[in-house]
């Protein structure tokens, strides 16, 4: 992939891409009716927390890549996507509470939607803290594989309980999301920021990936000059 | 078959031995309800509003701890080694540690029960089937993750810590599945209310319990 799609190709056309969908965000999309120009963050809070869930998919792609394979490379696929999908999972967490409390009036509520983005982000933290804290350096692979495989089923079960959940507890939210009645204009700067995004995203896990490479021949290296 | 009985079978035996879990899970889950009752210092009503959840964070609480102690014990003492290389299915060593850890649980959580009977006067008689029902399903599923995380957990530096980490986030809605549907089952809510709670614990408690058994090879592998 490396010679295909040289990395710095990748660079210019994610920083090409971002400048792009910025212009779209604050100038070319129209502006709210009732929000008002607060709005337009929910173009970034909503790429955010859609590269996030996905990329947990991909956390759990790599996790059962590596305990059918056992390869290196699915393994560092799926670490270097819970460490970028973290990031993205912060992302989300702080710029939802900024959009609802001039939205809301509120900074958090316990909804269906910020309840299940929270537990992905406490799912994130566990997979990464397994991956620090296992003592047999050997044993941390298919063992964070298992964590992974574990965590992605949480959130297909949280999708569904959340439902089960609410139907028990209906609650009225207001707004938020992308409701069907959007301009066409806001979706088409929904969907170029949500690729800008993931460009990002694909980038941060390439680099992330060569770093894991690199710390795995230096660890070679110095067990052979030892 | 016989693997299974034979490795729950030593671990009731160690535990009769030396009375460390199950007897730190009642004492740890007992603490927790008491320490709920001075820190809210709620009325009559409210507390009985409360109660399932109260219960059931404290059997989440206790049950970490046992786990933790299920595969640390094992560790220790070199155990695990023989255990893997013993001619039997990683299936059989989770199925066993698994009906150990619900007796052990199963047996602190019915002491938990009775003495919140007793401290908050509460009966549970009336719904008691329905309750145990949600009980025992509830906590098949936490076992499971709990087996299951902690033979991963005791692979790690600080597992006290990692446990919780692992086991809070994914376990998240067996608990509240299963506290709302004890509160729906203790209120005296509809048949067909209570029935919905139980079907929907029982749904994620068997995913989860599935789900660890066939991950549960991958953790043991050397």
């Amino acid at each position: 992939m490396a010679k295909k799609f040289p990395i710095g190709a990748h660079l210019a056309i994610t920083l090409a891409w971002i400048v792009i969908s910025l212009y779209m965000i604050f100038l070319y999309a129209p502006q709210e009716l009732t929000m008002g120009e607060v709005q337009r963050i929910f173009y970034i809070h909503f790429s955010l927390a859609m590269t996030a869930l996905f990329a947990y998919g991909f956390v759990f792609v790599g996790s059962i890549g590596y305990l059918w394979k056992r390869s290196k490379a699915t393994d560092d696929f799926a670490f270097a996507c819970a460490e970028v999908g973290f990031v993205f999972c912060c992302g989300v967490l702080v710029t939802g509470p900024l959009w609802a409390k001039p939205v809301w009036g509120i900074w958090w509520t316990w909804d269906a939607r910020l309840t299940s983005t929270f537990i992905l982000w406490l799912l994130y933290i566990a997979y990464l803290m397994l991956r620090a804290y296992v003592t047999n350096p050997g044993r941390t692979e298919s063992l964070s594989a298992v964590v992974g495989t574990l965590g992605f089923i949480t959130s297909i079960v949280d999708y569904m309980a959340i439902r089960w959940w609410r139907t028990q507890h209906p609650q009225p939210v207001i707004g938020g999301g992308p409701s069907s009645g959007l301009d066409p204009r806001m979706w088409a700067t929904v969907f170029v920021t949500w690729g800008a995004f993931l460009c990002l995203f694909f980038y941060l896990v390439r680099v992330r990936i060569g770093i894991a490479r690199v710390r795995r021949e230096v660890s070679r290296l110095r067990q052979q000059w030892a | 078959m016989r693997a299974v009985w034979t490795i729950f079978v030593k671990d009731l035996r160690v535990e009769w031995r030396t009375r460390e879990t199950a007897v730190s899970m009642v004492v740890f889950g007992i603490l927790v309800i008491f320490l709920f009752n001075f820190s809210f210092n709620t009325g009559r009503e409210e507390t009985l509003r409360m109660l399932p959840g109260l219960l059931w964070i404290a059997f989440a609480f206790a049950g970490v701890l046992g786990f933790n102690r299920s595969f640390a014990a094992e560790r220790e003492n070199g155990c695990l080694e023989a255990v893997t290389l013993a001619p039997i299915d990683p299936g059989s060593i989770f199925v066993g540690k698994l009906l150990a850890n619900l007796v052990f649980l199963g047996f602190a959580e019915a002491v938990m029960v009775f003495v919140a009977a007793l401290w908050y006067n509460f009966s549970f008689v009336p719904a008691l089937g329905a309750f145990a029902a949600i009980t025992f399903l509830g906590t098949l599923g936490y076992a499971a993750l709990g087996t299951i995380f902690g033979a991963v957990a005791a692979n790690t530096r600080m597992r006290e810590v990692m446990l919780p980490a692992l086991q809070f986030p994914v376990a998240f809605w067996i608990l509240v599945l299963a506290s709302d549907a004890c509160s729906d089952a203790l209120r005296g809510a509809d048949w067909k209310v209570v029935w919905g709670g139980i079907e929907r614990v029982a749904g994620v408690s068997l995913v989860f319990t599935v789900a660890s058994f066939l991950l549960f090879e991958y953790v043991l592998e050397e």
